[in-house]
This record gives C-alpha cells, structure tokens and sequence, in this order.
C-alpha cells in the first residue's frame, strides 16, 4: 500500500486517483506502507507541527528504504529546517530551505525542468518539459540535485538518492506529464 | 523560464457558469466541467472558479463542483467568491482546490490575509482586487464591485502583499465583459508597485490584448468570454504569443 500523508491542508485527491493509494494520517497504516508519497500544500512550521507525532516512523520507513516521493513541501521537509519559519523536518538532507530572493516570490506557474542526470520517476518525460510550481522556497542544491530549474537563479527542482525522491513542482497538477511523474514512482520496485 | 499564464475564469451561479458584462447582464453559459475540460484540452494553463452568489446553501454546491473539478482535471485551479471563515477554504483545498482567494472580506477585515496564508500557505493564497478608475485613481471596489471602498487600489495591493498575499487578481470594473483590451495602465501601475505575481482580469478581446497586458507587466492573464464563446482557444493565444517573444507553455 502507498500511504499518502494526509497533512490536513493539500488536495490529495488527484494522487491517490493516479496512484491509488491510502491518504492517511495514522501511524499503524504508515507502518504497514510499502511507499510513502508527502505532498505539501501549507507552510514548513505548520506542517512541521502536524508531522510531529510520526516524524520518527517517518524518518524509519525512508532509512529503511522504501521508495518516498516528497512533493514541495514534502520535499522540503526532508531538510533540516526552513527560513520560512521554526520547526524541524525530516533531517534526511542537511542543510535549510531557502527563500526566493530578487524575485517575485511566489514562483508561481508553468517552468521548465531540466533532468541532470537519469530518473527513474522522470522516464518517458522530454527534458526541460513543463511542470507546475507554486512555492517560496526551495532546497539547497547538494550532490543529490537530480533536477534544475531557473527561476532568478538555477534551483534543485527535484533531488533523488537512492530510493528518497523529491520534486519541487506539482506532479498532481502538471497534465499528462505530472501525471507519468507519479505513474513511474508507482510502478517503481 | 518561467512561462506566462493563460488562465480561464468560470463564474459559477448555482451549478452553472455565467458571464455579465461590466458585472451586470448575467447570462447562461454552460456547464462548468465541461468547460474546464475543453478548455485544459486546448491548452488553458490553469483555471478560476468564481461563485458570484455565494451563500451558505449554495456553498455545498460549490464544494461538490471543487470535487468534481479536482477529479477531472489536472492543472491547478483557484476558487472564490464570498468566502469568509479559514476552515471553509481549508476545505476546498482538501476538496482538491490549489488556492483561494478572498476580495471584499479582505478589504473589510486585512488581518485576515495573514491568518489564511500562516494556514494555508502564502502561494495558497490570492487577494482579489476589484478597481475602478474615477479622475484618474484607481479605486478598490466590493461587493461584487458595486461599492467603492474608497481605498487606493494601488496602496491596497501593497498591503494585501505585506500581510500575506501570495498573488494579487487584479480585475478592472471599467474593462471587464467589453472586450476592448485589458486596463494595460492599471496592471502596469500594480505590477510596478509589488514583488508579487498578478494575473490581470477584465477586457480580454484577442490575442493581442494579452500581448498588450504580459508586455505591462502581468504574470497571468484571466479572460471569460472569448473562451467560452469558443471566439480563440488558449492554444491559438499562445502561439500568437510565442510569435512575439512572449514565453509561454505549448
């Protein structure tokens, strides 16, 4: 089963159409997932809080890993913490979500991706295809960066290691290839 | 790059899309997911949900529309109209809805921006502003832009940012339903005024109404009539676009 972390804010609905999982909150069926999706709609310090009681089931099921797909926020959260406000995230990834700077912030609508270097969530998908983005912040590159995108300055947009994915866009709402986007995590193994 | 944005509005009255002209003359045309799904077909880079009488009976029927938007479309969509209380647009996010925005009830209550994007998030939330030139200032209308605020539309943008306002919907009274091109001065005006994006609504008529507008400034632009009169698709608008060194989604 593929738990989708219900965080009480985002639309999880078009997800679990695509993905056919369980939206869910409860620490006895994240337990029994054999994959965890963490879509982000709300602010770092928000959902930080809600996350508190399964942070550590959390953290056990990536390191155990099985495949996560965190969507923004659910990416972001795999970092440390976040100039967006207090709270701790997963701590996966070191270092801080930053904010958007010399820009208009939010980065909001339809932007490129361009694929660095293979992913198996981004197979059969053209590089530099368009994907949705509404977000304020973003991770810090590391030597997980997967994805790039331009916005100002060239952002991770999306960041992979091992079996832990991470996209800052919207797969859910970016059409037909948001759409394989979450098909391909589906089917990964 | 970041692509401009052809967005689609629907006003919603009950279960069905209307459109007026100058916010009056409301008139019948078509069912709301069959518009939504037409217009993603031909390219619509996203969509907004207008419902123009909002009460709380017809607020069930909102959220079953939001529903069944959410579950047949998958580019992002913006609802609003009437919306007053936090856990109400939580609801429609959950419901499937990407943002909301909020117009007169911000102008009367501003500390409420920076509730809804503490909860929702700031991208989350959009601020709807209605204006109306008189002696050449751009005042803040409400009430469905019946009522000057008599507040400065270009200070009211400011502020709606400051608090909160992760986009600004920026509506001109004196151009919407005409078809005579988007207020150009206005948008340029609010564009140049704040750090956020602003989608322009109000006078689309042809593809070079919104070159007109992207060239002022706008990050989005919203058009009713001309989509659902099947007079230009997105697409068309696009290409015209991309001909012109605007950068688009196609």
């Amino acid at each position: 089963m593929i738990a989708i972390i219900d965080i009480n804010t985002g639309n999880l609905s078009n997800i679990n159409r695509i993905v056919r999982g369980k939206v869910t909150s409860d620490p006895y069926e994240i337990e029994k997932s054999v994959k965890i999706i963490f879509p982000g709609v709300g602010s770092f310090q928000y959902v930080s809080q809600i996350i508190e009681p399964i942070k550590d089931l959390l953290v056990e099921k990536i390191k155990s890993g099985i495949p996560y797909l965190g969507i923004c926020l659910g990416l972001e959260i795999l970092f440390e913490n976040s100039e967006e406000g207090p709270g701790n995230g997963l701590g996966v990834f070191n270092g801080t979500v930053k904010k958007f700077n010399g820009v208009k912030t939010p980065h909001m609508g339809w932007n490129t991706v361009n694929v660095k270097s293979p992913s198996k969530i981004m197979e059969g998908i053209g590089n530099d295809s368009f994907f949705y983005f509404m977000h304020s912040y973003y991770a810090p590159e590391n030597q997980y960066t997967v994805m790039e995108t331009e916005y100002g300055n060239k952002f991770a947009s999306g960041i992979e290691m091992g079996n832990i994915y991470g996209v800052q866009f919207h797969p859910e709402k970016s059409g037909n290839d948001g759409i394989r986007v979450l098909k391909n995590f589906g089917g990964l193994k | 790059m970041l692509a401009k944005r052809i967005i689609g509005a629907l006003d919603i009255a009950g279960d069905r899309v209307v459109k007026g002209v100058n916010f009056e003359n409301v008139k019948d045309s078509g069912d709301p997911i069959q518009l939504a799904k037409r217009y993603e077909s031909e390219g619509i880079d996203e969509l907004v949900f207008l419902d123009i009488r909002a009460t709380r009976e017809k607020r069930n029927i909102m959220n079953m529309l939001v529903e069944r938007v959410a579950s047949e479309i998958y580019i992002p969509f913006t609802v609003g109209g009437g919306l007053t209380d936090i856990e109400t647009m939580v609801k429609i996010i959950r419901n499937g809805a990407d943002r909301i925005f909020i117009n007169t009830y911000a102008v009367e209550h501003p500390e409420i921006i920076g509730k809804i994007s503490d909860r929702i998030g700031s991208a989350n939330t959009v601020i709807a502003i209605d204006s109306g030139r008189h002696n050449g200032n751009y005042y803040v209308y409400t009430h469905g832009g019946t009522l000057n605020a008599g507040i400065d539309a270009i200070s009211w943008a400011q502020k709606a940012e400051s608090l909160g306002a992760g986009e600004l919907l920026v509506t001109s009274i004196n151009t919407d339903g005409t078809k005579k091109g988007f207020d150009t001065d206005l948008i340029r005006k609010i564009t140049g005024s704040v750090n956020i994006p602003v989608i322009a609504s109000g006078g689309a008529g042809s593809p070079e109404d919104f070159l007109g507008v992207f060239q002022a400034g706008a990050d989005g632009a919203l058009a009713a009539s001309i989509f659902h009169e099947g007079k230009y698709t997105a697409n068309e608008i696009k290409k015209y676009l991309k001909g012109n060194g605007v950068n688009v989604r196609l």
